[in-house]
């Protein structure tokens, strides 16, 4: 009993598995080529629409804010150019969602993880600050030096210049933000007397933090623990996917340029054309090593590519060691065989149904924009009472009417009933006198019309269905039209 | 149960039970039970939690220092902050009246006919009634105000005592045969037929007049008989026509809406047994602003009618 159980010791991992990994700090190197200018103009575009967006300007009349792309939550409204979106007309958003979810997908299986590659915010954000990192602290090696010296003023000095920077950034990324939700000239004013809503302080507190959290520290490790979207790929890449390939037929056995020498002259096996010189790891913004296969932390970002080039550029050999590669090219490749041609590789059924699904659901979203109404009418029929007699025999009954004018001026319209005969609708702040058949009103620029609307069914009218109508009345002519019920008294009258 | 000293658990100095080892594979020792070669291993709560299970027990007793916390035979222990779940609630009842006191007052200075010349005070008004009438009016009006027998329906055009807004305030604040108001609207019909000032058949020849000038019936030789009836005894109040009389109550009999009904057996009924509805005075139970409150409600469901030019005397 009291030996150990030898059951239980065999299963004891002696040198048990750490479940936490440490991170290993990531220092890229700078690197110049095709890819890292095309990863400069994305990121300079995707700066700029972000932080220039908020102070387009649209002029949208004297009803209607003038900011060209306005996200009013204080008023319910969503504006986007000459586009004007009311709460109930929110599928329009969820449809954009969809389009982009999809758009995602139909990019994915064709050029792979472009977007983790290249416009993801949080690879824009840490290319940004990892680029601040080389102005302060150097190259590669410089940060590593860095990391490793000892804590002195002078390296407090530029850990603090650093952060502060870090900080600015964050700072404008944050404050960008809110402009999208008030008017950015007035909100930017306020903000800055300190007399802006709470919320908007809240608001870019905490963006500034998680930029400056997100985009400083912890970098790769949102797109390695963090981030979904990375095992969605996972389901959304196949054989003909466009990935970082290190092609190891050509470059396997790895070797230096003096081992290609040695070995030439010894008249052993020819190394391959990798010479190991880890340019590719050590501009990795990530910090894998492209040549053990493709792997969760590889983003696609093509800057292994560019160090790759150079290299080969340098001892004479052929450029794309390191290229895009389809796994099925990469099979092909390796076995002798041409290329699978670029077409073909792009034209196949998922991409195919990707592109119909979301084509199909745009060409929806702008149909539906393009016939939608803005000029709509809804009634809702007083329960209780459903009706009231009237001394005169005659009946009463009580509607709220609502009438949404959605364009940016006020509107003239009419409102008429059919279906009981003789019938006259009054409002609530009308003389019972003044009822008749058709009623004609201003609704306001952007604006629901609420009235409450009586209707006077003369002696004997039988309790039937009503229709009611709107009729816009200026050039555009728009128009809507509700069922409703006339309730009464069975037999009522004589 | 038996506590073994020796072997196990000395080095760390806690009493082991029997049985109880250092398991060599995980570095901790068993508690001695075993079932079918199955034992159990005393691990230690993670610090962690036993640090919240600290923290939680210190907040359990500056609660129970600060709070209503243990029960007794007449109530828990009052707590030193003297919190209760009433008091909190009588704190937010007045802190909502303190955000309604401003138009309160501009409500209590308003004379009732200006009231509903004044779209914002109007309004709060008719919201304030539409409140109050919930809580006061609808177990005899209806929750939509549309009455039943013998309680008036409020959104028609037929008011007995006067549908301006004036009167409908006065016959709120004093109520309608309400014993406790002296000012209450009063009147009352006779019992004609159960006190035997008609006979019956004369009763019946009532009604059938009734029926006529209400357009239910054609003329009799009965209705005409009632006329001459109804000219002698009912037209003082009824008027000649029977269009009723605010000034006493009076329904108008020649219209289509019938406070306790329009057929020949309630109309029959009424004139031989008579009735006399009874409202409170709300004046007495409710304050002076919620009745001023419930007129402009009352007023705006439909059946209000304008402020009459000249002044009503019982004003």
């Amino acid at each position: 009993m009291n030996a150990p159980d030898p059951r239980l010791v065999a299963r004891t991992d002696p040198d048990p598995v750490q479940l936490y990994a440490r991170r290993v700090p990531v220092f890229p190197r700078k690197v110049d080529g095709p890819f890292r200018r095309f990863k400069w103009a994305v990121m300079a575009l995707c700066l700029i629409v972000y932080w220039g967006t908020p102070w387009l300007r649209w002029n949208r009349g004297e009803w209607a804010p003038h900011q060209a792309v306005l996200i009013d939550l204080a008023h319910r409204r969503f504006y986007m150019f000459a586009i004007e979106i009311w709460p109930h007309e929110f599928y329009f958003v969820a449809g954009l969602l969809i389009m982009a979810g999809i758009g995602l997908f139909l990019v994915t299986s064709v050029v792979g993880r472009a977007w983790c590659g290249y416009a993801c915010p949080q690879t824009v954000w840490t290319d940004l600050f990892q680029h601040v990192d080389r102005l302060i602290d150097g190259d590669r090696n410089a940060q590593l030096r860095m990391q490793k010296a000892p804590w002195t003023a002078g390296k407090l000095a530029r850990r603090l210049l650093k952060w502060a920077i870090w900080l600015g950034i964050s700072f404008m990324t944050g404050g960008a933000w809110i402009f999208y939700f008030a008017d950015a000239p007035t909100l930017q004013r306020a903000f800055w007397t300190g007399t802006a809503d709470p919320v908007a302080y809240a608001t870019v507190g905490v963006l500034t933090l998680t930029t400056f959290v997100l985009g400083g520290f912890m970098r790769e490790q949102v797109c390695v623990y963090m981030c979904p979207w990375p095992r969605i790929q996972s389901a959304m890449l196949d054989e003909k996917s466009l990935l970082v390939t290190y092609k190891h037929w050509r470059g396997e056995p790895r070797g230096s340029l003096k081992t290609a020498q040695r070995h030439l002259e010894t008249g052993l096996a020819p190394v391959g054309d990798c010479i190991d010189c880890h340019q590719c790891a050590a501009v990795c913004p990530t910090g894998i090593d492209i040549r053990e296969g493709a792997q969760i932390g590889c983003i696609t970002c093509g800057l292994c590519i560019d160090a790759c080039d150079s290299a080969m550029a340098q001892v004479g050999r052929p450029r794309g060691l390191i290229d895009y590669c389809t796994l099925e090219d990469a099979t092909r490749e390796a076995h002798g065989e041409a290329d699978t041609p670029v077409l073909k590789t792009i034209l196949r059924p998922r991409t195919l149904i990707y592109f119909a699904v979301w084509a199909g659901i745009g060409a929806g979203l702008l149909f539906m924009l393009g016939t939608r109404t803005r000029l709509t009418l809804s009634v809702a029929k007083d329960r209780n009472p459903e009706f009231v007699q009237l001394s005169g025999g005659a009946a009463r009954d009580g509607f709220t009417v609502k009438v949404r004018n959605m364009e940016d001026r006020p509107r003239p319209v009419t409102l008429t009933t059919s279906g009981v005969p003789g019938a006259l609708i009054y409002t609530d702040d009308m003389d019972e006198h003044g009822a008749r058949g058709t009623l004609a009103m201003s609704v306001p620029a952007d604006t629901t019309l609420r009235l409450r609307l009586y209707m006077l069914g003369p002696v004997g009218t039988k309790p039937g269905p009503v229709l009611f109508q709107l009729k816009a009345g200026d050039r555009e002519q728009g128009h809507d039209q509700v069922r409703s019920t006339f309730s009464n008294a069975e037999g009522n009258g004589q | 149960m038996a506590h073994d000293h020796g072997a196990a658990g000395t080095e760390t100095g806690h009493a082991k039970q029997h049985g109880a080892r250092l398991d060599e594979a995980t570095g901790t020792h068993t508690v001695g039970h075993e079932w079918d070669g199955i034992e159990e291993l005393d691990t230690p709560l993670p610090r962690w939690w036993l640090i919240l299970f600290y923290i939680c027990i210190a907040f359990a007793v500056v609660y129970v220092i600060l709070y209503p916390a243990l029960p007794g035979l007449r109530g828990a222990t009052p707590g030193v902050l003297g919190w209760t779940s009433r008091g909190a609630l009588a704190t937010e009842i007045k802190t909502a009246d303190a955000s309604h006191a401003a138009v309160r007052a501009a409500i209590a200075q308003t004379p009732v006919e200006d009231l509903i010349r004044n779209p914002t005070l109007q309004r709060a008004a008719i919201e304030g009634g539409r409140a109050a009438f919930k809580q006061n009016c609808v177990q005899c009006h209806g929750a939509g105000a549309a009455g039943g027998k013998g309680y008036p329906n409020l959104n028609d055009d037929d008011w007995l005592w006067g549908g301006d807004i004036g009167a409908i305030y006065q016959t709120l604040q004093h109520g309608i045969r309400y014993p406790g108001d002296d000012q209450t609207r009063t009147s009352l019909m006779p019992s004609f037929g159960r006190d035997g000032i008609l006979t019956p058949a004369q009763v019946q020849d009532v009604v059938s007049h009734v029926r006529v000038i209400s357009k239910q019936d054609p003329a009799s030789a009965s209705s005409q008989r009632g006329a001459v009836i109804f000219a002698q005894n009912c037209a003082v109040c009824h008027g000649a026509n029977g269009e009723g009389g605010r000034t006493v109550g009076a329904p108008r009999l020649n219209d289509a809406i019938w406070l306790y009904g329009g057929d020949r057996a309630a109309i029959t009924n009424t004139v031989t047994n008579a009735h006399a509805g009874v409202m409170p005075a709300w004046g007495q139970r409710l304050d002076p602003v919620t009745v001023k409150m419930l007129a402009a409600y009352v007023h705006s469901l439909g059946g209000g009618e304008a402020t009459p030019t000249v002044p009503v005397a019982a004003r």
